[in-house]
Formats: structure tokens, C-alpha cells, sequence
């Protein structure tokens, strides 16, 4: 993992001296409310439907097992004792006291984190492969570039205050589990014809109102001017971007407006000007990045552990388990573990204290003391030895941490929604456990088979509905809570948006049109397919057509009938 | 006499800057005497008329106008003003950094409009030497904000040399 040296740290501690005074100027009355926001969301710090909600920032999702006791702790000492885990691998504590959110960027200092710039008008959080390191199809470790261009997005002075929100993710696999083309630049580490390393460049994806997939934008960048042609972009972005309306100022909206093939021009026009300027990013600097990440002292070990083996054979339940929520190592007789947080009565992505701090605990024993936040809203331990994963799974199950849904129905991403969130249509957790308990049975869950379904509390998507193959998104019909049902979205290589079938649902019809759904597929699919690949074969109609049958569809849903205030995200 | 930041200190000082009410067009606006900012439109209609003014020349840009509007003439002018409409409102970041590392503007460049605390230390580092604070706002106070941080990531007009080209070798904390 990187760790700060001095120069690190004495910048994020300044952050939280900043910081302290401006929440003090504020109280005093010397900065007002309206000159706060901006720089208050730039510390993570969002005024929410009941009170402030800080997100702190898990860069590329990475945390050691003492952040991890940390976050317990600031979570038990200023929130409810509960955390919640974001698709941008961030954590949302949903209670603190505005007067004490000082005292807990302090208290992350103190462990090397920080929540700059996971909120305002700025480059956020960068995202990455939860896998990454360890995965068996990588090219090469993304986290260097992550941790390179973290660095390089904290307090850029030229882009503090852009047009828009700008989101990076970086892949490194053959197959992408970062969804690199929803977000404003998605960056694709490739490999040259010469085998030199540098990155496929996408640019304007992005979910919202607007749901757009990214666009190539150069096909080969070596990885040296990495940081030059991000600033190329960005400043284009931040002289031209949209600035008189707010849902047309991101990225994507500019793409559109000047076509691929144009924005790409001017960004080659601007980039041939600082192109091997002083940010060259020389091969030391990605060398010492890269000693940050050298993989643990793995063992050498057996590929197949014959107690393992065994132990599937005998224990169904931990057979069920290892299916889904164990993963492949490129180190034989490693795997990687899921821990899912998607319990059935627990709202998705949320963790209590206690959890946190038993997974600290199993990542000190049996993962070399680091644990990774998905982008799914699940935790990872990334080195477990095959021979420990019975007991790893013994200890995780008695916290709840082992239901055994990884990339099945019930592994919803789902967003806080109107429980929580002051933007929200309607509410998003009681959907995500209506279908908790209509789909109960295990077995049923991974007869179905891999499939995504997400849930998001309004247009702005922060549950990822426009990339699932079922996609539920929360309207509002006259003050009612109503849920719009989009399927054929998906990430990964093959990443889609996916289609509206029709007219909104009421809540209560929720859990039975995605029975309806579900039942389309298992009539119709052959034996390889996934839900996915039947619907792609079978089309959207008769999907449609079971969705509404017996159903009145009279009144229609208005999407967005109310405009919603979300200068505060 | 009004006083600006300048050079990290408090300074009085005497410019001007014209601004075209409603109804005034650059072609008739009445010139006041120099020191004065124009705006840029004012520049580009009467460039000789001001030229010959023979005075400390001063023009400003807004923050939707870039300093390619000014490229051959940039020696010619004492201050570069660039304009703050909104706090929020970043562009004008991009433009003083353009002068300075593209077009080798060495003259003042001064934060005009909503100019405050919080946001100096990225001015600064781009470039920006000259701030006229927001009239409301204590400037001794403000002046902190130049000083927030002792250290930075990236390269930029303040330190051109990013941060990995200088990083001290030791150990990690
Ligand atoms: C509860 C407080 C939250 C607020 C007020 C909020 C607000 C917003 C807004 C306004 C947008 C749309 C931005 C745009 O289209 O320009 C957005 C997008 C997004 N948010 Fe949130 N959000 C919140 C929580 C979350 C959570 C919990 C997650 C993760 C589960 C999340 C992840 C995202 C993602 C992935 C997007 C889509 C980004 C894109 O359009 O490319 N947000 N959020
Ligand atoms: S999708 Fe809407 S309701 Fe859900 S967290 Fe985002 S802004 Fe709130």
C-alpha cells in the first residue's frame, strides 16, 4: 500500500488545519453560508436530508487494516456506529455533528486519510479494479498510476473549481471491473506494439440524466505523459466546459457538443504545448510508485490445497460460499475473498463497527493486513491462502459478512435514496429488501445465475441503474414514490446502457416484476446463458410484455417532475 | 486610495477598472485616465487610440475570454486583470497560467471580482501575483490564505518543478 512520507503528511495535516478554520470563520460569521459550500464539499462534508453526511476518501479503495479501526472508531465515537460503502469505493458516515467533522479529519490524519475532494466541482476519488495487484488477468498493477494521479489531482490549483464533478478510473485487466467508460476519464493500461506500457484513453463517460458511455479519445498514450495530457484535457474541460447549466457541464456534454473527433483534436492541439514539459513522469517515479505496491510475501504454495478440496465436498454451505464470494489469484494457492455486505436486512454497502473492526482482524490474519473496497459496495481480502478459507469463513459468518449472493441477484448496488438523501425521488434500501425476501432461497439465487441489479433513489444514478441488466430508478408522480425499470445495461468490457421497458411501478409491484423478469429468462435461456445473453438473444419485447401483463397502465410516469436542487453534489 | 495584495503584502493602489455599463459600447466609452483597466473589447476596438496614450497600459479579461485575444501585444501591458464573475467559476485559473507558461507574461496579473481567502494559495500558484480582495472581506486576514500550504503535487507557475522531480529521498513515515 503507499504510504506518506513526511511531504504527504504534512500536506494532509495543512488540509485539516484549513480546514478547522473555515468551519470556525464560519461560525464567527466571516464566511457565509454560500462561501462555505464549495469548500466544505471539497472536504467531503454535505449538508443531507437529516443533518451533515461526511464521505471520506478509500483512494483506489485500499485501506489497512488499522484505517480500518480507525473508521470503526470515528464511526462509533461521532456517527451511529455504522459506515456506508459508495460505488467510488468511498465511505459515507450518514450522522456526524458539523462542529466535530474537524476533529474527525484530524482523527483520519492521524492514519493517512483524508476526504479532499470527494465532493465538489473537482477531479474525485480515483477508482480502480478491486482485484488489482492480484488479479490472474492483469497486464500490470494499476495502483501506481492510481496513487500518481492522486497526487497530481490534490489541490491541482488550475482545477479546484470546474465546471462539473470529474470522475477517474483506471483499469489494468483483460476484463474491466472498474466501468472505466462510465466515468469522465476512463484510463486503460495497454501495451504498445514495441510492448511499451502506457493507456487507452476514454473520455465523457458518465451516468446521471444523461447516461453516456466514454469515447476513445487517443488509443495509445505513454504512460510518461500520463499527467500532461490529463492536464490537456482538463483544461479544454475547464475553459469550454458548460458553465450556465448545471446538468450540461460535465465532460460528456462538451464531447457531444464538438463530436469525438474534434474534442480529440483540440485536446492534441493543447497537449503537443506541455507534452515534454516538467511533468514528464520520469521511469524513477514509477518505479518508486510501484515499490509502494510490491506483492506481499506470498508462499510457496501447492496449487490445489487437498483440504480445501475436501472441505467443499463435504460442507455445502461453504461450497455455496467459495462459488460465489472466492475469487482466482495469480499466486498458486491463493484466492481472493469477497465479503459480502449485502445481507438481507441491512441496508447494501452498510457496515456496523463491530464488522469493521472483524475485518481488520481477518485481513491482520489472513491477508497481510489490507483489505479493498469494490465498487459493488463489498469488502475484499486480496491474499488468502486456500487452506484458510474454512476458517476465515467461520469467523466472517459469525459477523454476518458471508451470505453467499457475489454477482447474484441480491448483490445489489443500491444508493442511501430518500431514507437518507435529500436529492432522492424516492426511497431506494426498502426496494433492495423487498427483493431480499422474495428471493430467499439460495438455491433459486444461484440457479438464476449472474445477474446485476441496481437501485437508484433518482436521476443522478449514484446507484449505477443505467449499467445493471435490471436497473431500478425512483420517480416521483405527484409527491408518490414510483420506480421506472430499465433492463440490458451492463459493465465490463461489453459495458451497456440499459433500455426503459415502459411505465413506472408503484413499490409494491417492485419484487414481482423482477420475478417476472427472472421467470422470462428461465423459460428461455440455454444452458451457458446468463440472464443477459438470453435478453440479448430473445430482445426486450417479451420481457415487456410479462413485466406489464394483468397490469393497469393508465396514469404514466413523469421522470423528474420535480427539479431537483442538487447544487449540493 | 484603495488598497489591493500585492506581492504577498497590502499596497495602496491606483488603477482603475472600467467595466461597460449598459447601453456603452467599446467603440465610444469615454477612456478614463490611466491607470485603467480596460476590458478586452474596449482593447480590441481602439488598440491604436489606446497604444498612443502613451501610459502605463492595463486590459482585463473575463473569465470567457482567454489571453490567445491578447498574444502579439502581452509585453505592452503593465497589469493583465483576470476576472472572478463567481468564486466558482474556474476559468480564469486556466488563463493566468496561459499567460505566464505560454505566452511569457511578466508583468502583473490581478484576481478581480469575487476574490476571496480561500481561494488565493491556487491563484497563486498559477500565477496570479496582484488580488483585489472582495471589497467586503478583511484583507490582513485574508492573507493567510497564501500561505496554507507549505508544499504541492503539481508543477505550476509558483514551482514548475512537480513535486516527484524534487521529492526528498527518506523513509516512509
Ligand atoms: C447521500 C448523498 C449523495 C448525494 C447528495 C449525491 C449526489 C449526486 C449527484 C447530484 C449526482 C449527479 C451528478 C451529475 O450528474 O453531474 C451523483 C452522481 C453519482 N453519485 Fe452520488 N450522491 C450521494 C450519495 C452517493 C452514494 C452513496 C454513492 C454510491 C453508492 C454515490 C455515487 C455516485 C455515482 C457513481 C454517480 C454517477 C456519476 C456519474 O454521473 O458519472 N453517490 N450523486
Ligand atoms: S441517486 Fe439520487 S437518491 Fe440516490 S444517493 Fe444519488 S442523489 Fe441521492
Amino acid at each position: 500500500m503507499y504510504r506518506y512520507d513526511k511531504t504527504d503528511q504534512q500536506i494532509i495535516n495543512e488540509r485539516v488545519t484549513q480546514y478547522r478554520d473555515q468551519i470556525s470563520r464560519h461560525l464567527a460569521g466571516e464566511l457565509t453560508t454560500d462561501e462555505l459550500r464549495p469548500l466544505r464539499l471539497q472536504n467531503g462534508l454535505y449538508i443531507q436530508r437529516h443533518g451533515p453526511m461526511l464521505r471520506i476518501a478509500i483512494p483506489y479503495g485500499m485501506l489497512a487494516a488499522a484505517q480500518l479501526r480507525k473508521l470503526a472508531e470515528i464511526s462509533r465515537r461521532y456517527d451511529r456506529a455504522v459506515g456506508h460503502f459508495t460505488t467510488r469505493q468511498n465511505m459515507q458516515l450518514n450522522w456526524p455533528q458539523f462542529e466535530e467533522t474537524p476533529a474527525i479529519l484530524a482523527e483520519l490524519a492521524s492514519v493517512q486519510m483524508h476526504a479532499v475532494q470527494t465532493s465538489g466541482n473537482c477531479v474525485r476519488n480515483i477508482t480502480s479494479d478491486h482485484f488489482a495487484g492480484i488479479a490472474p488477468d492483469e497486464l500490470t498493477d494499476p495502483r501506481p498510476y492510481c496513487e500518481l494521479l492522486r497526487q497530481w489531482s490534490t489541490f491541482h490549483p488550475e482545477f479546484a473549481f470546474l465546471p462539473r464533478k470529474f470522475k477517474i478510473a483506471v483499469n489494468a485487466a483483460a476484463v474491466d471491473r472498474a466501468v472505466i467508460r462510465a466515468h469522465d476519464i476512463g484510463l486503460d493500461l495497454v501495451l504498445d506494439d514495441d510492448g511499451e506500457i502506457g493507456f487507452r484513453v476514454f473520455v465523457g463517460g458518465g451516468l446521471g440524466r444523461t447516461p453516456i458511455l466514454g469515447k476513445v479519445v487517443r488509443e495509445f498514450l505513454p504512460r510518461r505523459h500520463l499527467l500532461s495530457y490529463l492536464d490537456a484535457i482538463l483544461r479544454l474541460y475547464n475553459r469550454y466546459g458548460r458553465r450556465d447549466n448545471m446538468y450540461k457541464a460535465r465532460i460528456k456534454i462538451l464531447v457531444q457538443a464538438l463530436g469525438i473527433e474534434e474534442f480529440s483534436r483540440q485536446v492534441e492541439a493543447e497537449w503537443s504545448q506541455l507534452k515534454d514539459g516538467p511533468t514528464t513522469v520520469p521511469d524513477a517515479e514509477f518505479a518508486r510508485l510501484a515499490g509502494h505496491f510490491n506483492p506481499p510475501a506470498w508462499e510457496t504454495l501447492p496449487a490445489e490445497d487437498p483440504l480445501h478440496a475436501a472441505r467443499i465436498r463435504t460442507d455445502r454451505a461453504f461450497a455455496h460460499w467459495v462459488r460465489r464470494c472466492v475469487h482466482a489469484h495469480k499466486t498458486p494457492g491463493y484466492a481472493a475473498v469477497t465479503l459480502s455486505l449485502k445481507a438481507p436486512g441491512v441496508a447494501p454497502g452498510d457496515i456496523s463497527d463491530a464488522q469493521m473492526r472483524a475485518v481488520a482482524d481477518l485481513a491482520e490474519r489472513f491477508s497481510f493486513g489490507e483489505v479493498r473496497v469494490s465498487h459493488e459496495q463489498n469488502l475484499v481480502l486480496a491474499d488468502v491462502r486456500q487452506r484458510d478459507l474454512h476458517e476465515l469463513w467461520q469467523i466472517a459468518r459469525s459477523h454476518r459478512l458471508t451470505t453467499a449472493n457475489i454477482g447474484l441477484l441480491t448483490d445489489m448496488i443500491c444508493c442511501p435514496g430518500g431514507d437518507l438523501c435529500a436529492l432522492a425521488n424516492a426511497r431506494s434500501t426498502p426496494i433492495a429488501e423487498a427483493v431480499h425476501q422474495k428471493f430467499d432461497d439460495l438455491d433459486y439465487l444461484h440457479d438464476i445465475g449472474d445477474i446485476s441489479l441496481n437501485i437508484s433513489g433518482c436521476m443522478n444514478s449514484c446507484g449505477h441503474h443505467h449499467v445493471a441488466n435490471i436497473g431500478i430508478l425512483g420517480v416521483d408522480k405527484n409527491d408518490e414514490e414510483w420506480y421506472q425499470i430499465t433492463i440490458g445495461g451492463q459493465q465490463g468490457n461489453a459495458a451497456a446502457i440499459g433500455k426503459v421497458i415502459g411505465p413506472s411501478f408503484y413499490a409494491q409491484e417492485v419484487p414481482s416484476v423482477i420475478e417476472a423478469l427472472i421467470a422470462v429468462y428461465l423459460e428461455n435461456r440455454t444452458d451457458s446463458e446468463r440472464f443477459i445473453d438470453t435478453l440479448q438473444r430473445i430482445g426486450i419485447d417479451p420481457f415487456k410484455a410479462r413485466a406489464y401483463a394483468g397490469r393497469d397502465r393508465r396514469r404514466t410516469a413523469k421522470v423528474d417532475s420535480r427539479e431537483k436542487e442538487v447544487v449540493n453534489a | 486610495m484603495p488598497r489591493i495584495i500585492k506581492n504577498r503584502q497590502i499596497v495602496e493602489d491606483d488603477w482603475q477598472v472600467l467595466a461597460l455599463a449598459a447601453g456603452e459600447t467599446p467603440d465610444t466609452v469615454p477612456l478614463p485616465a490611466a491607470p485603467v483597466l480596460l476590458p478586452l473589447s474596449v482593447w480590441q476596438a481602439r488598440r491604436d487610440e489606446i497604444i498612443a496614450r502613451a501610459a502605463p497600459l492595463g486590459v482585463w479579461l473575463d473569465s470567457h475570454e482567454g489571453p490567445e485575444a491578447l498574444a502579439g501585444d502581452i509585453d505592452r501591458f503593465t497589469v493583465i486583470g483576470v476576472n472572478f464573475p463567481k468564486f466558482t467559476d474556474g476559468r480564469s485559473y486556466s488563463s493566468a497560467r496561459l499567460l505566464r507558461e505560454r505566452y511569457g507574461y511578466g508583468g502583473e496579473i490581478r484576481a478581480l471580482g469575487d476574490v476571496l481567502q480561500d481561494q488565493l494559495f491556487y491563484m497563486q500558484r498559477c500565477g496570479i501575483d496582484a488580488y483585489a480582495l472582495r471589497a467586503d472581506k478583511d484583507m490582513e486576514k485574508a492573507l493567510a490564505g497564501l500561505s496554507v500550504f507549505s508544499e504541492a503535487y503539481q508543477a505550476a507557475v509558483d514551482q514548475p518543478q512537480p513535486l516527484f522531480q524534487r521529492r526528498p529521498v527518506q523513509e516512509p513515515t
